[in-house]
């Protein structure tokens, strides 16, 4: 399956990555690469196996509800580029 | 052409967890001040590593069960990617192809018929942060972020703003009997979001869906789908052609707005949340959370109807929240059955007036059980008259003093003694000759306004029957 160069953008634009035109040649063939590899795995009949979901051995995994102290503010901010009122700054959001 | 109108909504409510869904961070923030709630794992940092809050679960099948729906042996988390400041990581934690619970349903009265509207399913998920909007900027809250939300989803079968008034109505009840959320739409920790479409009567086919957001109220929720379903008829009878869009709700102007939807909003490429191993459930904890149910609003009307039996108008208002119903079977253990209509009444009447006015609920109230017994009992001794009795009464609502204390301390005793009377009769008689003159040329209303002079004289204690009696003596004839 050969990945078109809008399907290309799409994906990079999804993940909010800005590509150069050489990048979205260079994924287009690499990606598609890669799912030539999922469609030869593809071939495999799995119709009696069920779907796998994770690949660690683990199930129900729980915490019971109790609460404990969280961090300071001034640890929960230290990271932000950007403060103010005892928030993290952002670009202005249409609600 | 006839349009017929078809409504699905999506309700979120957060839990009454203690903590947060995957961290333990208190879920006790609307009066924190920002950031003050949050961790690495609520705050979305790499490398952390989230757990099930097992409580969070065990409420979702609470309410997955009492909407009917089936609970699956298997379930498990997913990722939802989306980037937008309310969301640390730029993806939630919610659950796709696996939810908690599927397939149930609520039955909700549309002008008089009960109609059942199907669940397509309840789910769990986290709360994103809160934004607050500066104009030039917007300021992020991350407090909000990792509390745990319960989805519950209907099928587009409500066909009014009325029925999805009720439907919302009657789930935030059950989720309020069944203790696993506050309910409370002012302070959004219930929100709802409707898809809301018109189509030919008759006809399978929906046009052109239009979701509805920003209705912070039952009344907002009412409203802004009363508008929609009127704008959608206009705009085709118009010529015009409906269009797939998002419409927020504007309080003040009362009208629906087209909101710049995000492109490709619902690319949200979910995949099973890898850092969260899936959940199999044992038949024996969901049995055992099953036997554990409340009594169920629906179930505990048809009961108290059955049981004492109360006419549907009271029932369903009683039933309507567990802690009146809680508090009206509370004064029944104290008194016998045949006092469940006047207990009722009460309840309806001068409590719920006293209530409203003061803006405060029966679970906070001054009155306990015993107290409104005690004064009833007071009543039907005949200690005190019916109009006394509603003056004890809000004396006690203000006090939480005992009737009996009140009665005694204010000589509130119902007068009954006619030797005493007939001098305040008399008196009042002589005082109103007009009234007099008017009732002896046939107005039946001035002995209704010389009984009320009496009750004033007597503060309200004087005895209606023994008054009637003198009055009727004195003034010749009946
Ligand atoms: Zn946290």
């Amino acid at each position: 399956m050969k990945l078109s160069r809008q399907q290309v953008e799409h994906v990079a634009w999804l993940a909010r990555l800005g590509l150069s035109e050489a990048e979205i040649e260079k994924f287009a063939v690499e990606l598609s690469n890669i799912l030539e590899n999922f469609e030869i795995l593809n071939q495999v009949d799995t119709a009696d196996v069920p779907p796998a979901t994770h690949a660690v051995p683990l199930q129900s995994v729980f915490r019971e509800d109790q609460s404990s102290p969280s961090y300071p503010q001034s640890d929960v901010l230290a990271n932000a580029p950007k403060k103010e009122e005892s928030c993290f700054k952002v670009k202005p959001v249409l609600e | 052409m006839n349009y017929e109108t078809v409504i699905g909504l999506e309700v979120h409510a957060q839990l009454l967890t203690r903590s947060k869904m995957f961290c333990s961070c208190s879920t006790d923030y609307v009066n924190a001040p920002p950031n003050t709630h949050v961790c690495p794992i609520c705050l979305g940092m790499p490398g952390t590593l989230p757990v099930i809050n097992k409580k969070a679960v065990e409420y979702t099948i609470m309410t997955a069960l009492a909407l009917e729906c089936t609970i699956p042996e298997y379930t498990k988390f997913d990722r939802k990617n989306y980037f937008y400041p309310d969301m640390m990581k730029n993806y939630q934690i919610s659950q796709y192809d696996a939810p908690i619970g599927k397939g149930g349903c609520l039955a909700i009265n549309s002008n008089g018929h009960q109609k059942k509207i199907n669940i397509t399913r309840v789910h769990l998920e986290e709360d994103v942060a809160k934004l607050l909007h500066r104009g030039e900027y917007s300021l992020v809250d991350v407090n909000r972020s990792g509390i745990p939300l319960m989805e519950t989803v209907s099928e587009p079968e409500i066909s009014s703003a009325e029925e999805a008034r009720d439907y919302l109505i009657k789930l935030r009840t059950i989720l309020r009997y069944l203790g696993v959320s506050t309910g409370n739409m002012e302070d959004g920790s219930f929100r709802c979001d409707a898809n809301i479409s018109i189509r030919p009567a008759g006809s399978k086919e929906l046009l052109s869906k239009v979701e509805v957001k920003n209705m912070n109220s039952f009344k907002a929720v009412y409203q802004a789908l009363k508008y929609e379903s009127k704008r959608q008829r206009k705009v085709l009878e118009e010529g015009g052609t409906l269009v797939q869009e998002t419409r927020g709700w504007m309080d003040e102007k009362e009208v629906t707005v087209s909101q710049r939807s995000k492109e490709y909003a619902d690319d949200y490429r979910y995949f099973p949340e890898p850092d969260l191993p899936p959940l199999f459930f044992d038949r024996a904890w969901i049995e055992e959370i099953k036997a554990r149910l409340p009594e169920l609003p629906e179930a505990r009307k048809e009961r108290l109807m059955a049981q004492y039996g109360l006419p549907l108008y009271d029932a369903s208002i009683l039933t309507s929240s567990r802690a009146m119903a809680d508090y009206f079977e509370n004064c029944l253990k104290l008194t016998s059955p045949d006092k469940a209509k006047i207990i009722s009444n009460w309840l309806l009447g001068d409590f719920s007036r006293l209530l409203n006015a003061t803006d405060s609920d029966i679970e906070n109230t001054r009155i306990s059980p015993g107290l409104l017994v005690e004064l009833l009992n007071l009543v039907d001794k005949g200690t005190i008259s019916g109009p006394t009795a509603k003056a004890v009464f809000e004396k006690m609502f203000y006090t939480g003093k005992k009737a009996s204390d009140i009665v005694a301390k204010g000589k509130l005793s119902q007068l009954s003694d006619a030797t005493e009377l007939n001098g305040i009769v008399k008196q009042v008689l002589a005082n109103n000759a007009k009234a007099v003159a008017d009732y002896k040329a046939g107005k039946q209303q001035a002995l209704t306004f010389l009984t009320g002079q009496i009750m004033k004289a007597t503060r309200g204690t004087a005895n209606p029957a023994v008054v009637r009696e003198i009055l009727v003596h004195e003034l010749g004839g009946g």
